[in-house]
């Protein structure tokens, strides 16, 4: 039963979305009269991208930005007063700087290990090169949600004198020590959750680094070890100059996705203990608080560090445009 | 995500035998510190999802008394309980609903996107260049920004908790990448081609159907890997459109709650979270070849 409505919503969905192309070109084709089908023609084609686009991002940007203007509930304007909130509130001042770790640390750990395996990767028989990158990229394919339980698993506490069923305590005990709740510990917590981060998207960063690494042209690399140049001097100075625009694209990609980022601290830790971060606390003040106002500046503020990121993005489309 | 994803490259799927371009000498001198390094790094990034699936399939008592690692002294006692549980307590009613909102979310994008993009590439009208512009930039704006306004639209509208919500706003937020690859990706097709179907006396949306369709498939499969990957992934939405009732609630939220409520029964954590992701692992080493090939020719979502 349970499956035939699933089944039934999927082909509803699908249908609908091809019924939908097919009225519009039918009436464009058979009800307006000739010289205006021409206009018309294109807006059958993207008139429903633009205006699913248009209805669930561009308005929603400018309807958020009017909001966090507004009280909590969105009825009438209280100036600055979100913004002022969110600037005296310890808290927040606490959950951007934990944005901030987050966004000098992820990027640049997995771009690391991405590239290191990468070039180790490289030097192996295609066989084996070809089982280590995938075992590095599969969590790729795993949600936040399902890593955050595996890592729940290795960072799992139990009193001394329990059996400790997480690794990490397991290993740390048998050194002779106390076992530790690490996720409780303010001084380090926000890292273990960005290892979370990490393990996901080293994966990622390896796979467009390493296909960069293969265009590099031998014979540059020839030439440097013609010259004497060793194997680290050719890396530092030969390849990794060459994949720089790699480097910069793998990081900033990443550096986005960790501004989003939500769901790991919401299952480890619900942003207890010094964890919180912007994306995690917008859920709290528009869920939890009902605080519509507040969530929006929260909004807001993931906007505004985006634009640069916008800006350069177009500047380089133009670029491509201009060299086609 | 970034618009473009560096210089592309022609040798970009792994499987390509090609091992021996860009690489130092082979393994020689250095090359047992080569291989002492990466089995550490793959054994540390392999070791949680051995410890997630192994202790899925012990005993609770065994699960709760001792490491999933001492299972190598008892190598027979298996069991499939922690299955059966978590799948009587929920999770089997929601992998099918994770099913009926990845499906049409996938699938939407991909022909809304095809269409917008085909327009884009080969139509000529006014504003092409700044609506495609806009595109572009929206690339990267962070889809919490339509929460707060599309709950309240929702909810006036009546339509929160329903599939059709969370298929529109998937393919809402999907959509900006979906028309910037395919774009670029139906642009390169040869002109020729386009013409010789208008000179046979094909309309655009002929040709888009049987001519652009058919060619564009490699773009269309490996976006359709993302999408896919990425909406049964997803909290957030699901979180926010959907909601936890037992009838629309999806395999992401189902596990959320479950680490919720049963935070130290590791026994149905391990296996709730494995069955989260038995799909994305199947799509994952069937099609991990597209996969590669998507990630290289365009980067990913944003």
């Amino acid at each position: 039963m349970k499956l035939l409505t699933a089944l039934f919503a999927i082909v509803v969905g699908v249908g609908g979305t091809v019924a939908l192309f097919y009225g519009l070109n039918y009436l464009v084709e058979h009800t307006l009269p000739q010289r205006m089908r021409d206009t018309a023609r294109p807006w059958v084609f993207i008139g429903p991208a633009i205006l699913i686009v248009g209805l669930y991002l561009l308005f929603p940007a400018l309807d958020t930005i009017r909001r966090s203007f507004m009280d909590a509930r969105s009825t009438s304007f209280v100036g600055s007063k979100n913004y002022e909130y969110l600037v005296t509130d310890p808290g927040t001042r606490e959950t951007i700087w934990n944005n901030v770790l987050w966004i000098l640390v992820v990027p640049a750990v997995s771009v690391a290990v991405g590239l290191a395996v990468a070039v180790l990767a490289d030097k192996l028989r295609p066989k084996w090169e070809n089982t280590a990158k995938s075992l590095i990229f599969l969590p790729m394919a795993i949600s936040f949600v399902g890593a955050s339980t595996i890592w729940g698993f290795i960072y799992a506490w139990r009193a001394q004198g329990q059996p400790q069923i997480g690794i990490l305590n397991a290993i740390w005990t048998q050194l002779g020590n106390e076992p530790v709740a690490w996720l409780d510990q303010q001084q380090y917590n926000d890292f273990l959750l960005m290892v979370i981060m990490i393990w996901l998207q080293a994966g990622f960063a390896m796979v467009l680094l390493s296909a960069a690494i293969k265009n590099v042209p031998d014979d540059t690399i020839e030439a440097a070890r013609i010259d004497g140049a060793t194997e680290v001097q050719i890396f530092w100075r030969v390849v990794v100059p060459q994949i720089r625009s790699t480097i910069v694209v793998v990081g900033t990609t990443i550096l986005i996705l960790v501004l989003k980022v939500f769901d790991i601290v919401l299952v480890m830790t619900g942003g207890r203990n010094g964890t919180d971060v912007v994306a995690h606390r917008f859920i709290t003040e528009m869920i939890n608080n009902r605080q519509l106002g507040r969530a929006s500046v929260l909004v807001v503020f993931l906007i505004v560090v985006t634009i640069p990121f916008m800006i350069s993005n177009i500047r380089r489309f133009r670029e491509q445009e201009s060299a086609r | 995500m970034s618009a473009n994803a560096a210089p592309a490259p022609d040798t970009e799927e792994w499987s390509d035998t090609d091992a021996t371009s860009g690489g130092g000498p082979r393994p020689g001198a250095g090359g047992w510190i080569v291989r002492i390094a990466l089995a550490v790094i793959v054994l540390v990034w392999t070791i949680p999802t051995i410890g997630l699936l192994v202790s899925s399939f012990r005993p609770e008592a065994a699960v709760r008394t001792s490491g999933w690692w001492s299972q190598i002294t008892t190598p027979l006692d298996w069991t499939l309980e922690n299955y059966a549980t978590v799948l009587d307590g929920g999770m089997g009613a929601a992998f099918v609903n994770s099913l009926a909102v990845s499906i049409p979310a996938t699938v939407i994008p991909i022909l809304a996107a095809a269409f917008a993009a085909y327009a884009f590439a080969w139509m000529e009208f006014r504003g092409r260049e700044v609506m495609f512009v806009v595109f572009v930039a929206l690339l990267v704006v962070p889809l919490q920004v339509a929460l707060v306004p599309m709950l309240r639209m929702y909810s006036s509208l009546g339509i929160t908790g329903t599939f059709l919500a969370v298929w529109l706003a998937h393919t809402a937020f999907g959509m900006p990448l979906a028309v910037y690859l395919f774009r670029n990706y139906m642009g390169s097709l040869p002109r020729e081609v386009i013409e010789s179907a208008k000179v046979d006396g094909a309309g655009h949306f002929q040709t888009f159907w049987r001519l652009i369709i058919p060619l564009s498939v490699p773009a269309l499969a490996a976006y359709a890997i993302f999408q896919f990957l990425w909406v049964w992934n997803d909290l957030l939405v699901a979180l926010v459109f959907l909601g936890g009732s037992p009838d629309v609630q999806v395999v992401t939220l189902n596990l959320a709650s479950l680490l919720g409520s049963q935070g130290q029964a590791w026994h149905l954590l391990t296996a709730g979270a494995f069955i989260t992701m038995t799909v994305p692992l199947i799509v994952f080493f069937s099609l991990q070849r597209y996969f590669v090939r998507g990630l290289t020719a365009g980067s990913v979502k944003g």
